[in-house]
């Protein structure tokens, strides 16, 4: 079980000011479930996911992970202890390719699982074993090579940052119903999924509502949804400027 | 004819051999040729006034690899070689060179490589340089090529030039003469720490009308290197030219990027991107996240940079 306990993170801003961005967070994250973090943007969602993976160092509190306290271990040493976070902007490298990405994320995997992981997201293996994860790829693309790469891991804890941002209409679905169908009762882990999308709030196992750096709700998804449908609904309507309805 | 295991390992880093090929070849070892084989289409020997190689390709051949490997392994020693390379009509060829430099001495050691090349009408080449240093002592490892090509009509060209490690110092010199139909790419990719200097200049002239050329650079500088490209596209007809190079800067190294375009025909397009930055924290804690350790993730990044 990952457990955050009291955890808070603080910067300092130009002035000299100590701004806190998030404040004495407490939540337990279980095996086996789907967890979902809304609220509105620069809440601080992403800034527990980071937290969680050890990219930013909280100032107060632990993150235990089995018990054990991982709140001074590096980046690396959360990965191998079975962390894995989907980045909600993969960053792109010159010269490494889709597949040196995915066998760094899943050193066992070969080149059928490689193709399986590829065709899972969507990707048609043909036209992207040799690509570079270069400037070639659209965001689209980024997105859905970045997502393979946390499903190939089989971490005990994924954390998948708005998977739907930059993400086309057509793809959500399919990328969202892959996390669900591979987390979903899945006994040993643990998935985090940061989202609006009104299609996977009622069907995660907890909602998590992050506002003003704290914990605004928090409850089973059939508890929180009717809660938050009409502000998410609402959200949804104005990124689409009324050109689709709700049923996407 | 049997290499030290050393010579031999030195011969496999510059060429990927893994053993003495049959066919045209030229192995040179401190300033010698120790290996000299002609094959039915490829002739290899010496040049008129006895200061190098000759290697003649006849038209139409097809599908043939030459190798022409120096290594320096003398202490002090310092090379200079004057090679010419004619490939006739209509073939199709790939010429393996490269030098790589063993020298545990306090001595400099060196090699000049003077190249001069001829793709005539219609042919293909390839052409593949490695250039790697190696060694404890004090002594510099030195290369300074220089190539000079000319890209008959309607041929094309394609040349790798790579800088592995271990040379101290470089001057690299690359000058191109494009004719009409003619295509050239030039990749380079240069790798230098401690101390190390390197410098690289190309000139590409695209002479004839519809000729075109690429220049690719990649550049990763270490520890207190230094390194200068200075890369000039020349368009003299109706051509297009294209210049790409980027670099990674590392602790307290330094990189100077000069691309240079310069029109003399208003029907020439040229164009260029040059881009030098430190690796980006992004891709530090990304692949960090998926369990590299710091040290091996920046490795990743280099190795995946000068593939």
């Amino acid at each position: 079980m990952l457990r955050l306990k009291n955890v808070s993170m603080a910067v300092g801003d130009n002035e000299g000011d100590i701004r806190e961005i998030i404040t004495d967070i407490n939540l337990d994250f279980h095996p086996g479930k789907l967890y979902a973090i809304t609220g509105p943007n620069g809440g601080g969602k992403t800034t527990i996911a980071k937290v969680i993976m050890g990219i930013y160092q909280h100032n107060s509190g632990q993150v235990l992970l089995d018990g054990e306290d991982i709140s001074a271990l590096s980046v690396s040493d959360r990965a191998k202890r079975g962390i894995a976070y989907a980045f909600q902007q993969p960053p792109r490298f010159k010269g490494l390719t889709i597949p040196d990405l995915l066998t760094i994320a899943s050193p066992g995997l070969d080149q059928v699982g490689i193709r399986k992981s590829l065709r899972d997201v969507g990707l048609c293996p043909e036209d992207y074993f040799e690509r570079d994860v270069g400037p070639g790829l659209s965001g689209g693309e980024m997105k859905r090579i970045e997502i393979a790469q946390v499903l190939a891991r089989d971490a005990r804890v994924s954390i998948f940052d708005e998977p739907e941002a930059g993400v086309d209409l057509w793809t959500i679905q399919r990328l969202i119903g892959l996390i669900i169908a591979k987390y979903q009762n899945s006994p040993k882990s643990t998935a985090v999924i940061i989202t609006h999308n009104e299609r996977v709030l009622p069907i995660c196992d907890e909602i998590i509502v992050v506002n003003g750096g704290r914990i605004e709700r928090q409850g089973s998804g059939a508890e929180i949804w009717p809660l938050i449908k009409d502000d998410i609904e609402c959200k949804v309507k104005m990124q689409c400027r009324g050109e689709i309805g709700y049923e996407f | 004819m049997n290499f030290k295991a050393e010579d031999m390992k030195l011969i496999s880093t510059i060429t990927d051999l893994k053993e003495i090929p049959s066919g045209a070849l030229n192995i040179r070892v401190d300033g010698k040729a120790v290996i000299r084989n002609s094959s039915p289409n490829i002739s290899v020997g010496p040049n008129e006034d006895g200061t190098g190689l000759k290697v003649e390709v006849k038209a139409g051949t097809k599908n043939e690899t030459v190798h022409v490997p120096v290594i320096v392994t003398q202490a002090g020693f310092k090379d200079k070689v004057y090679n010419t390379f004619i490939i006739n009509e209509d073939a199709d060829i790939t010429i393996v060179a490269g030098c790589g430099i063993h020298n545990d001495s306090h001595a400099d050691s060196g090699h000049d490589g003077i190249h001069t090349i001829i793709v005539k009408k219609g042919s293909h080449m390839k052409y593949v340089e490695k250039h790697y240093g190696e060694g404890s002592g004090r002594g510099k490892k030195i290369l300074n090529p220089t190539t000079d090509i000319t890209v008959e009509s309607g041929a094309s060209a394609e040349m790798e030039l790579v800088q592995i490690a271990g040379v101290d110092d470089t001057l690299r010199s690359t000058i191109a003469r494009i004719q009409e139909h003619g295509s050239l790419k030039i990749t380079e990719r240069l790798m230098t720490h401690g101390e190390q200097n390197a410098e690289s200049i190309i000139d590409v002239y695209l002479e004839g009308a519809d000729s075109n050329a690429q220049i690719l650079s990649r550049a990763v500088a270490r520890d207190k290197s230094r390194q200068v490209f200075k890369a000039a596209l020349i368009g003299q007809a109706e051509a297009l030219g294209h210049l790409e190079c980027d670099a990674i800067i590392m602790d307290q190294a330094k990189i100077q990027s000069i691309p240079q375009l310069v029109a003399e025909d208003a029907r020439a397009v040229l164009t260029h991107e040059a881009a030098i930055g430190k690796i980006a924290g992004e891709q530090l804690v990304k692949l960090m996240s998926l369990g590299l350790s710091e040290e091996e993730a920046v490795n990743t990044i280099i190795e995946g940079f000068m593939k």
